[in-house]
């Protein structure tokens, strides 16, 4: 039978320079494959991942839609990310972020001008409160009736974009819109303040980092955030100590829902200003893979945010300037994903020379028969 | 009676898709693996088999090319989440990011084009029987085989079978190249045969629908037969309502075979010895076999 020159054995430990060598090591594997199918598109590669990760940044203008973008994506992940930790597979951000957007919506549109300076932050927290309405949905069917909130949460996505499709199309369609699917202008007392001269990015992304920060307070020193990491480690531990299921379910996932409908009313009286049929370009979904490749950990998101943000840039100046299509951006981030699950693998094995085994060994050897 | 014949024909196109994907993710789960993937498959194999299809102007061409496609897929969650051990949940949603992301790239060319769908025989086309023959194929193959013992044991326990000699690894990786095989062909029925064009994400969630259909169905073949068909109902209702006079925005109708997964979640799981008793106690964990 072939012997395989290498073998994978266990670690002792994890590696924790491994566990932060991934991500790395994934963005470098992302940037080999992106030049190879650039090359294979008949475009000289250098050139290309130029345009596609060096062009975007080269003006302020370019920083501030990093911002921008990576201020959803922060956000929609920092939540995600307290819930994969704790076993909750919450995977319907983008679907909190749509009601975030109509909650939140429906504040500005209709109460807003009457407001005057309260109408910003109570549509803010119209939007916050939206998503997690939406997330108490799964919680509650998990908690009550055992259902997966994988499936409620991925299910509550499609109903959410079908009914802003509903109320932009009908109900609140601007009357004098020339018939677009698309909501009034919000009054201006709604516009919120841009980061700095001639960017589009507004205060969502330092209020990102503020909740960032407070993330990484409650997960490393509240005990409510210590029984959660519990949970994710050792269910059983959890169970035994008397920490109450329930009670990650439901934090898990009001925190998902809350960041990411905060995200989506952010987005809306940001750079859109109305409420239009697509708000979010895949942002709750590009999300689940920041969190991963921000190793659940705030200060990690910040930096995945930031790399996803530059993706979908990218993914718009190589269709300017190359004439790539834009999708390129989903292919790019699914093989990011790839790469830092394989990666991974190096956190809990490491590579050996094989030597002649012991017969025991031999077939305890993981990559025999595949 | 008339208006029914047409309700009839097309619940029974409209689930087609659903019992290939379906049946396939059930052979898949029955051995300890949950491939989360199936969506990202079934919108490459639609996409795949469009395209060579159309190009080809071979059907039979583009219904390999969408299984070889999937297979493909599925063979890189297989390396990943068997060989690499990696996090089975988090793979398959990379695996279906991924799927979507490919197809949107890939498939820009295809957009608008047309192809000839399938031709009906005795009402009907041949994939609808196909998709009884595969039911009836994976129903034997799990309760009337020695193979589907096997596979059903190492969905219960890797451990214990890998300490009797069964090749864990191998069954496992067959019956994920499996799954791919048949979510690639429930997206290629989509886009030749239920409604023959390329829509970028044209699969719409229903991979998703096929995974939540196996835990409606206990993880028992013919209650997937039977979960398909009372969601092709759901689906085709809603293109029905407006016909019979009933005025509910179609958006509200659209929401419904995503509300009725919901709703049959709830009804399945509420007690959870149904589920206990049925899902394969592996299901989800990797195996290392030194562990």
């Amino acid at each position: 039978m072939f012997e395989w020159p290498l073998r994978l054995q266990r670690r002792a430990a994890p590696s924790r320079v491994m566990r932060l060598a991934a991500p790395v090591i994934a963005a470098g594997a992302m940037l080999v494959t992106g030049a190879i199918v650039f090359a294979f598109l008949g475009n000289s590669p250098l050139a290309a991942l130029y345009s596609y990760f060096v062009a975007p940044l080269a003006s302020s203008y370019g920083i501030g839609e990093l911002l921008l973008k990576a201020s959803p994506l922060m956000l929609c992940a920092l939540g995600l990310a307290v819930g994969f930790r704790s076993n909750v597979w919450n995977i319907g951000a983008e679907g909190q972020f749509t009601i975030g957007s109509i909650t939140g919506g429906a504040v500005a549109l209709f109460l807003g001008p009457r407001l005057g300076v309260f109408a910003v932050p109570l549509t803010l927290l119209a939007g916050v409160l939206g998503g997690m309405l939406w997330a108490a949905i799964p919680a509650l069917l998990r908690t009550r009736f055992h259902t997966s909130e994988i499936l409620v949460s991925l299910m509550l996505v499609y109903i959410s974009q079908l009914l802003l499709s509903w109320l932009v199309r009908g109900p609140w369609r601007d009357p004098g819109g020339f018939n677009f699917p698309q909501s009034e202008v919000f009054a201006d007392n709604l516009s919120v303040p841009t980061l700095f001269e001639g960017a589009r990015a507004t205060i969502a992304f330092p209020i990102a980092l503020v909740i960032a920060a407070l993330t990484w307070l409650f997960q490393a020193k509240t005990f409510a955030g210590y029984r959660m990491l519990v949970a994710g480690f050792a269910p059983a531990a959890a169970a035994y100590a008397g920490f109450s299921e329930k009670r990650t379910i439901w934090t898990a996932l009001l925190l998902g829902g809350g960041t990411a409908g905060l995200a989506g009313i952010c987005e809306v009286i940001g750079p859109i200003g109305r409420l239009q049929p697509t708000i979010s370009p895949g942002y709750g979904f590009a999300a689940i893979i920041v969190a991963f490749v921000g190793r659940l950990h705030p200060v990690g998101i910040v930096l995945a945010s930031l790399l996803m943000s530059l993706l979908y840039l990218g993914g718009e100046s190589v269709q300017l300037e190359l004439q790539l299509p834009a999708a390129i951006t989903g292919l790019f981030q699914g093989t990011l994903l790839f790469y830092l699950l394989a990666a991974d693998l190096f956190v809990g094995f490491e590579l050996r020379r094989a030597r002649r085994a012991p017969a025991a060994e031999v077939a305890a050897s993981p990559v025999e028969s595949t | 009676m008339n208006a029914l014949i047409p309700i009839l024909i097309s619940t029974i196109t409209a689930a087609t898709p659903l019992i290939y994907a379906s049946l396939g993710e059930l052979v898949v789960e029955r051995s300890g693996v949950l491939n989360l993937g199936v969506e990202g498959m079934m919108v490459v194999g639609a996409l795949a088999g469009f395209a060579v299809g159309a190009t080809s102007g071979s059907l039979a061409l583009g219904y390999l090319a969408a299984i070889g496609a999937a297979v493909l897929l599925a063979l890189l969650f297989a390396f990943l989440t068997i060989t690499l051990q990696t996090n089975q949940v988090a793979t398959g949603l990379a695996l279906t990011l991924f799927g979507i992301g490919l197809s949107a790239f890939a498939g820009r060319h295809f957009t608008g084009l047309s192809i000839h769908g399938l031709r009906p025989v005795f009402g009907f086309d041949v994939l609808v029987y196909g998709s009884i023959a595969l039911y009836a194929g994976v129903a034997w193959f799990l309760q009337r085989t020695r193979a589907g013992l096997q596979l059903r044991a190492i969905g219960e326990s890797p451990a214990v079978a890998h300490s009797l000699g069964q090749p864990v690894t191998r069954v496992r990786y067959l019956a994920v190249l499996f799954g791919g095989a048949t979510s690639g062909m429930a997206g290629a029925y989509l886009s030749t045969a239920l409604t023959p064009m390329w829509v970028e994400g044209m699969s719409a969630g229903r991979g998703w629908i096929a995974l939540a259909l196996v835990i409606f169905a206990t993880w028992k073949p013919l209650r997937v037969l039977i979960g398909a068909y009372l969601f092709g109902l759901v689906s085709v209702l809603q293109l029905y309502a407006q016909g019979f006079g009933v005025s509910v925005p179609s958006e509200f109708l659209s929401m419904l075979p995503y509300v009725a997964t919901i709703v049959v979640l709830v009804l399945i799981c509420r007690d959870p010895k149904t589920i206990r008793l049925n899902q394969p106690a592996s299901l989800g964990k990797s195996f290392h076999a030194s562990a």
